[in-house]
């Protein structure tokens, strides 16, 4: 009979303390790509979301989940949801540029804040509330072009996918080239079903450049190296932070060894100095992340989603003190902690969010790896 | 631009200009015997390299299942039509195939992968996959429908195309893979340096169509297929089975295509979705030769690569819109030469 009333007493008090959670709890809502065309990039995001903690700032936590397939109508739905039936405090994704944008308008409208987790162009108008997280593309070209002017290289070709990123690419190494002085001598294109690359690579080595700069990404990368290789081109060969991932390097084998390319720490994050305030933030990351995943299994893209995580985090510290989450004051506070100016140290960068910069990274948010053995090393 | 350059050029267009012949033929194959435009004869090029490529990494091609998967649906829907119009003839030989072909090559397969055989067990492994497959589909997919118009078989083919597709992505992953090369190297021939790749597939494919060649011209089966290719309904009435002969050729053509696979796997990163690409230029191929002649479509897909390696030089930005673009003259210079005569034979059936 004791032990019955003292489990009933037990039972109430739960009850009890469920309740008062429940009225502290703040709400997070996630929409990412995790299946569709996009799929491959949107699953490490969910992946990182299941190392994620179950408080934020010291409050309890309910992170929301939600899939959109890689179609804006459904990321715009997510979206709706998330503000109408959950009422969340901060929305995060998507992980995709066309999705994240199409978020925008109706966490702008409802006064939510929101970080997109691929990167995206914020309008105006749109800058109270959006918050952009990975590293815009002239951030990540700027390194190659830095790169070159330490080894002394004086001019570049450029070969690239006949589309969107390819442009981006593109039109980031012109602009960031010219002020270096760096003479961008050809520009190429190809798409990634293609089958050869030989005669434009014939056309670069034509015009006989002293580095080389692919706008591709993933497997699709190593046409170009190894064609060039293959027809004698000795100089070095940079790749878009896009191309980071161990499925390259299978595909090139030894071919694309010594390939250069600029990436988040976090790909890095060993080979760090120890003064680098990135480095212990990813190690603890990947500890965490490959405990549940396995060895070799964190990526620069789940370190965004676990940024995003990072910087919640730190702003919740902050907006507990001024409101109760759950209400329109608390997404107020957790904007104005957000972009209060301060560093954030995450695994991909230092990020530091002011009300006029929601890109918010500089350029402790890259660093070149090199190819080596089969692996991504830190250029020295 | 200089001769070395040409000369280099010249090259690259030639290796992917025969990997494009050998595709036209499959297709213009499957369509003069059929009537069916071979859409997938990409996706066989892309099961053919991503097969051997996870054989040489040692690990189970997701063919083996789609292969599986295949074999089940043709074997329940032969039953099916087997027992609804009581016709048990063929039953035995089809089911034996769509499922002894996934159990045996595909359990070899499954015990063989992990201990990473020699390369030419892995092709031929890889072969006798994927040509069985061909048959499937045509049992499968084309057969119930070898009465209708042309436009419904190509909607058809169509669809399949797709559905090849996604279960490649499902099967494969998004990433690409690539095979390492059989030979490496050049051959000095003194005006230019010779990649053997480029000697191995020209081998090949001159194999290929003089098989093919001679298969045609000298064996009963060959005539067979000329004869159905010329007139289907004559052909019935001397006896020639057309679902014989329709099954045949659309094997044959999976032949090519996971060869061609095989061939270009070293080339170039394959990802599950570049069959398209590839089975579009052979098919220009087959368009500048008017769907009917067989040395023409290998001309012509040959003439595609060559036309295609020399744009990428010039302009690689336009390169298919180059290519593509040889449609226009060819489809102007045919519809002037010939009269359209497709549509009232069709009706004459």
């Amino acid at each position: 009979m004791i032990t019955c009333r003292g489990s009933a007493i037990a039972l109430a008090a739960s009850v009890l303390m469920t309740q008062t959670v429940i009225a502290q709890e703040i709400k997070i809502g996630f929409s990412g790509t995790f299946t569709g065309p996009n799929a491959t990039n949107g699953i490490p995001y969910r992946n990182a979301a299941e190392v994620f903690p179950k408080t934020l700032g010291g409050a309890p936590v309910r992170w929301i989940l939600l899939d959109d397939a890689t179609d804006p109508t459904t990321a715009v739905k997510n979206t709706r949801k998330f503000v109408d039936e959950d009422k969340v405090d901060v929305i995060i994704g998507s992980t995709s540029t066309v999705t994240a944008t199409a978020m925008t308008d109706v966490a702008v409208e409802s006064k939510t804040p929101q970080i997109g987790l691929s990167p995206m162009q914020i309008p105006e108008a749109k800058l109270p509330w959006v918050f952009n997280l990975p590293q815009p593309v002239p951030i990540m070209v700027s390194a190659i072009v830095e790169d070159m002017k330490k080894s002394g290289l004086k001019t570049i070709a450029y070969i690239g996918y006949a589309d969107g990123w390819g442009d981006l690419n593109w039109n980031a190494l012109n602009q960031v080239a010219k002020s270096a002085g760096i003479n961008v001598v050809a520009g190429e294109r190809y798409n990634r079903t293609d089958t050869s690359v030989t005669a434009q690579a014939l056309k670069i080595i034509a015009a006989a450049p002293d580095a080389v700069f692919v706008g591709a990404s993933g497997t699709a990368s190593a046409l170009p190296h190894v064609t060039l290789k293959d027809q004698g081109f000795s100089g070095r060969i940079y790749h878009t932070h896009g191309t980071v991932a161990k499925a390259f390097i299978d595909a090139g084998g030894k071919a694309v060894e010594g390939a250069m390319m600029p990436t988040g720490p976090v790909v890095a994050a060993a080979d760090l100095p120890d003064d680098n305030p990135v480095k212990k933030v990813s190690l603890d990351f990947i500890q965490k992340y490959e405990a549940k995943w396995g060895k070799g299994s964190a990526n620069p893209l789940a370190g965004y989603a676990w940024d995003a995580m990072l910087l919640l985090d730190a702003a919740a510290t902050e907006a507990l003190k001024k409101a109760k989450p759950g209400t329109a004051e608390f997404r107020v506070a957790m904007r104005d902690a957000l972009q209060s100016g301060k560093d954030v140290p995450g695994t991909n960068a230092v990020y530091r969010y002011t009300p006029t910069d929601h890109y918010g990274v500089d350029d402790r948010a890259r660093v070149m790896v090199i190819v080596k053995d089969g692996a991504f090393r830190l250029a020295k | 631009m200089n001769t070395t350059i040409g000369l280099l050029l010249l090259q690259d267009g030639l290796t992917s200009g025969f990997i494009y012949a050998l595709l036209a033929l499959s297709i213009l194959l499957v369509f003069v015997v059929t009537r069916v435009l071979w859409v997938p004869a990409g996706d066989f090029l892309v099961f053919g390299a991503l097969t051997l490529a996870f054989l040489q990494q040692g690990k189970v091609p997701g063919t083996v299942w789609l292969c599986g998967a295949l074999g089940v649906t043709t074997a329940v829907a032969e039953t099916w039509h087997a027992w609804r119009g009581n016709e048990w003839r063929d039953w035995r030989l089809v089911v034996s195939i769509s499922l002894g072909t996934p159990l045996v090559i595909g359990g070899l397969i499954y015990l063989l992968a992990g201990s990473k055989p020699a390369l030419a067990v892995q092709v031929l492994l890889t072969l006798a996959l994927i040509v069985p497959m061909g048959f499937m589909l045509y049992r499968v997919a084309f057969r119930p429908l070898a009465d209708k118009s042309i436009l419904v078989l190509m909607f058809v083919a169509i669809a399949v195309h797709y559905a090849l597709v996604g279960l490649g992505l499902v099967f494969f992953g998004s990433e690409g893979y690539r095979t390492p090369p059989f030979i490496t190297g050049r051959i000095d021939a003194g005006f230019t340096r010779i990649s053997w790749q480029l000697v191995l597939v020209v081998a090949i494919s001159a194999l290929f169509m003089l098989g093919l060649w001679f298969f045609m011209g000298r064996t009963l089966w060959g005539k067979a297929l000329r004869a159905t290719a010329f007139n289907r309904f004559g052909a019935r009435l001397t006896g020639i089975r057309t679902e014989t002969t329709g099954a045949l050729a659309f094997s044959i053509a999976a032949l090519i295509g996971a060869s061609s696979g095989v061939l270009i796997g070293p080339m170039t990163t394959l990802f599950y979705d570049s069959g398209f690409l590839v089975s579009l230029k052979g098919f220009v191929g087959t368009v500048i030769a008017g769907m009917v002649s067989f040395p023409i479509a290998v001309l012509g897909a040959i003439m595609v690569g060559v036309v295609e390696s020399f744009s990428s030089f010039y302009a690689s930005a336009f390169k298919e819109a180059i290519v593509f673009a040889l449609l226009i003259p060819f489809l102007l210079w045919r519809s002037a030469v010939e009269p359209r005569s497709h549509e009232t034979h069709e009706h004459d059936e």
